[in-house]
């Protein structure tokens, strides 16, 4: 009996037997659901290539060398998307060097110092809420905090609504990496007299860097494409600046102001950066998720 | 582990050890992490507080009031959120309807139906889905579907089902090709990802015992998905749908572009509307600061992220612990 | 790693852009009305050729440029609907006039050219309020003896933002139909009780393009740049109108400028056999406590440069600019209030 449960059955052998024993309902009701399930995933994969196709296909014309050397200029000038691009890395990787130590101490705390407590658990649980709040109201949170007060929008704003969003996301994958290095690592650390910060910072973050990392480059994918929470915080220049206490511009805000607007080259260059995020996006997940799967 | 080593006899020759566990280092490192952790919880509130805090003016101008007034009159300085609210719900829930069937197909052809070499490929194709960045959403939707809707959609369902009695109210109106309907179906798409990665994980875990049982007394696959897996894993659905119904009520650009905004409720499914995110996003860049405008656009906020708050906290609290959504 | 090579990517990007393109000196930012954009930027264009000011304008909406001009994020705010002396007094600002220019009612009806379809305002008004949901109503049949309307629905489109050119096309309905004004009023942003919202001039331009049976209000250099079907009106003669240069220019003579405080003239509904109903003078905003007064100075050199030679540029487009006595009471505005030299 359990030689026969060790393996499942093939789907081929499955049908014949059902074939001779099951009544023509069950079989009929069987297929149709088979047939409706592979729909629903070409059905998902559909909207997928589409997308991808409507990206490439208007954003493919417009994509030249100028786009990423010109500055964002009135339409019919010509012009590129420099200073938004540059906002956003700038923005982008501030909020990841706030929210990434914020998130790595939180994820630390949660596996090393207060797994199966109480406290543990609300943090995790208000950690997870915060995962998948809507991003608008992190914008209108940190506009009340930093932009209304300081009557003015900067690009510190911007990067703080960011490093919000970064934060939960770290703190998943730190806890989730930290918990997979094995106990016996932590006690021969401390077996050799290591104080207890020592064994999490040189041997438990070293085993599970990789791991860590792959959460930070997810943050990153996420929040390079976050437009709401910049809205209300850096809000948009069409000015070359790098000074973070005024308004910057970043990519995906330039994309919003583009994308509805009546002339063509300013449509174009919108078609332009929603390609450029959204390749950056996928690569970084792509990347992040093979050096998952390779770790666990 | 300190008790050991406490036991252990201390070699006269060694030198002197810094105590472990009392050490400056431990003890400041603990603090860093206790009070990350502590700083996440104080970001929730403030976040619950400042919306509130700023959204007060309106409540006390409006009341209850303020929940369902269907009046957005920037003239007169009345505002009412029952429209952002309803366009909200209303989109979420058909975003559900669409998304959860498909999604559950999704997940059984992940796990039952597909042949393995097609596995990885499909479900990463699906988690790629999820880390396209909203206003790509957006955009897509106003370059593609809203033309598609406004071209070969709208036109035949108004001509044909508009002018039936009941049910016409559904489809009267214009063919604008934006509206309600066509936000739903964009948010579905968006949402489908998050509720067949969580279902194909849930499913993952219903220990295989069960299914060869099954299979092996000659159910279909339909027949185990429907009396052994869905039975096991019913709570864990229910909180994976309930956590793309977290997502699908604030986002903002996917639906900014497609909706329509118009500050009124109509019955049709193509009419216009707004959601709170939307409505945000297109007012505050003209509500000056310290305004009851953009108090009510902060109240707005409030009520968004206290629908969300319950519904992520119910979603969280569903999902078994084990599988991470 | 991973980590280190994104920032020192950024940062070289950083510095390889400071090497690209030098960092202009000379720029002004402004944000504001759809309205003008397109004489803004041709005139923008120019003037960079011509003294050297480059001109960055931010087209978000009259609203939102009164807005962001109050919080002081840019040099000029530009607005279509002007602003009342009390809200000017307290945020500081100087408000005056750059050109004039028309709002035009846009339809896509199949069949329907440019030009070809008569209306009136409150046929138009009742469309908006949805009194009239079909295009062959006998309201609008009537003015239109001889063509062939389909008997499919209105779809009106308006401004979802808070707009100068809704302010405008309200205060038309406004004065032309009774029932609109108790029921809706004039304002950059009102209740409309039917129709879709549309961001900006150019989204109601593309909305009604794309919707069967769609009208829209935009600005006229719009209606033109997206081939759009525009119509004719019936003014307060009682002639019927089309939307041409002559007939702006005709209503923008009845202007009276020296009695208007803070420059808010209404060319609303001007008498005169060919004047176009619906034309509107746009405005500019600055603060009288600018933060750099130097680049006030630029902004005003910049306009300055407009008035002397940007006239033929906007008669391109189909706005009309203001008369000569017009541009030296603003001057004088300038030196008055301004610094101006």
């Amino acid at each position: 009996m359990s030689a026969s449960l060790a393996a499942p059955p093939s789907a081929a052998s499955r049908d014949e037997d059902m074939a001779r024993s099951l009544g023509r309902r069950r079989r009929v009701t069987d297929r149709v659901v088979r047939v409706l399930c592979w729909l629903a995933a070409g059905v998902g994969l559909f909207f997928l290539a589409s997308i991808l196709v409507t990206l490439v296909m208007l954003g493919y014309k417009g994509l030249s060398f100028g786009v990423f050397t010109h500055f964002t200029l009135p339409p019919g000038s010509g012009g590129g998307l420099l200073n938004a691009i540059v906002g956003s890395l700038i923005q982008t990787a501030l909020g990841t060097l706030i929210g990434t130590p914020i998130g790595l101490m939180v994820g630390t705390y949660l596996s090393e110092y207060a797994a199966g407590s109480k406290l543990g658990d609300v943090i995790r649980f208000v950690s997870d809420i915060l995962l998948s709040a809507p991003s608008i109201l992190i914008g209108l949170f940190v506009y009340q905090i930093l932009v209304n007060p300081f009557n003015g929008f900067s690009g510190w704003a911007g990067a703080v609504a960011l490093a919000v969003i970064v934060i939960p996301i770290v703190v998943r994958t730190t806890e989730d990496m930290l918990r997979l290095i094995p106990t016996a690592l932590r006690e021969a650390a401390v077996a050799l007299g290591a104080p207890k910060w020592k064994s999490i910072v040189f041997i438990c973050y070293r085993a599970a860097l990789d791991g860590i990392m792959t959460g930070v480059l997810l943050a990153v994918a996420r929040i390079a494409g976050e437009t709401a929470p910049l809205l209300f915080t850096s809000l948009g220049n069409l000015n070359w600046s790098l000074d973070m206490s005024r308004p910057m511009s970043s990519l995906p805000v330039t994309i919003y102001q583009y994308a509805g607007s009546a002339y063509e080259d300013w449509v174009q260059l919108a078609w332009v950066g929603a390609l450029i995020i959204t390749a950056g996006v996928l690569a970084l997940n792509i990347v992040a998720r093979v050096a998952l799967r390779k770790r666990t | 582990m300190s008790e050991v080593l406490a036991a252990a006899p201390a070699s006269k020759t060694s030198p002197k050890r810094p105590k472990r566990g009392s050490g400056k280092g431990d003890a400041v490192f603990a603090l860093i992490a206790k009070g990350s952790g502590l700083l996440v919880l104080v970001l929730l509130g403030a976040i619950i507080v400042t919306l509130f805090v700023g959204g007060l003016p309106a409540f006390r101008e409006f009341g209850a009031n303020f929940l369902v007034n269907t009046d957005w009159d920037p003239p007169h300085d009345i505002y009412g959120g029952a429209v952002a609210i309803y366009g909200t719900l209303i989109t979420s829930v058909i975003a559900l309807v669409l998304s959860v069937p498909i999604s559950f197909g999704i997940a059984i052809f992940l796990t039952e139906l597909a042949p393995s070499w097609l596995r990885r490929p499909v479900g990463t194709a699906v988690e790629l889905l999820a880390a396209v960045p909203s206003i790509i959403f957006g955009m897509w939707g106003f370059a593609v579907l809203v033309p598609f809707m406004a071209t070969y959609v709208e036109p035949p369902l108004i001509d044909n089902f508009g002018d039936l009695p009941v049910i016409g109210d559904l489809f009267s109106g214009a063919p604008f090709g934006t509206g309600i309907f066509t936000a739903s179906i964009v948010l579905a798409i968006m949402i489908i990802p998050f509720i067949s990665a969580t279902m194909r994980d849930v499913f993952l875990t219903v220990p295989a015992v069960y299914k060869e049982s099954a299979y092996g007394l000659g159910s279909t696959t339909w027949e185990v998905m429907r009396s052994i897996v869905l039975p096991y894993t019913r709570v864990s659905v229910v909180g994976g749908v309930m956590l793309g119904l977290g997502r699908a009520l604030g986002e903002t650009m996917a639906v900014t572009f497609v909706i329509g905004n118009a500050n009124r409720i109509t019955p049709s499914l193509f009419g216009p509307g707004n959601t709170i995110a939307s409505i945000v996003a297109l007012v505050f860049p003209e509500s000056p600061a310290g305004s009851l405008k953009l108090s009510s656009l902060l109240a707005l906020g409030f009520i968004l992220f206290v629908i969300s708050f319950i519904v992520l906290a119910l979603s969280r609290l569903l999902l078994r612990p084990g599988v991470r959504a | 790693m991973k980590y280190t090579t994104l920032l020192l990517a950024s940062a070289a990007l950083i510095c390889g852009a400071g090497v690209v393109e030098p960092a202009a000196a000379q720029q002004i930012t402004g944000a504001g009305a759809t309205f003008p954009a397109p004489v803004y930027t041709k005139w923008g264009e120019a003037a960079k050729s011509a003294i050297g000011v480059e001109l960055n304008y931010q087209a978000i909406g009259s609203g939102g440029g009164q807005n962001q001009i109050m919080n002081r994020t840019v040099d000029f705010g530009a607005s279509d609907a002007p602003v009342d002396a009390a809200k000017l007094a307290s945020n500081n600002l100087v408000q005056f006039p750059m050109v004039m220019g028309a709002v035009v009612p846009i339809v896509n009806l199949p069949g329907i050219e440019a030009d070809q379809l008569k209306l009136t305002g409150d046929v138009l008004a009742d469309i908006y309020e949805g009194k009239i949901t079909k295009w062959n109503d006998p309201k609008i049949e009537a003015l239109n003896q001889g063509l062939k309307l389909p008997s499919i629905a209105i779809a009106p489109v308006y401004r979802a933002d808070a707009s100068g050119t809704s302010y405008v096309f309200t205060s038309y309905l406004s004065a032309v139909s009774p029932s609109w004004k108790s029921s809706v009023g004039a304002s950059t942003s009102v209740k409309w009780p039917v129709g879709n919202g549309a961001r900006g001039n150019d989204g109601v331009a593309g909305s009604v393009k794309q919707v069967r049976g769609g009208i829209g209000y935009v600005e006229n250099a719009y209606a033109s740049q997206n081939h759009l079907a525009t119509t004719e009106l019936k003014n307060k003669d009682g002639e019927f109108v089309k939307p041409t240069m002559e007939s702006f220019q005709a209503a923008a003579s009845n202007a009276d400028w020296k009695d208007a405080k803070d420059y808010a003239v209404s060319l609303i509904d001007q008498p005169g056999k060919t004047s176009w109903p619906i034309v509107s003078a746009t405005f500019l905003l600055l603060p009288k406590d600018a933060k750099d007064p130097a680049r006030e100075q630029l902004v005003l050199k910049w306009v300055n440069w407009d008035y002397e030679h940007g006239d033929q540029i906007a008669t391109q487009l189909e706005y009309v600019p203001l008369p000569a006595a017009v541009k030296d009471m603003v001057r004088a505005t300038w030196k008055q209030q301004l610094a101006y030299k």
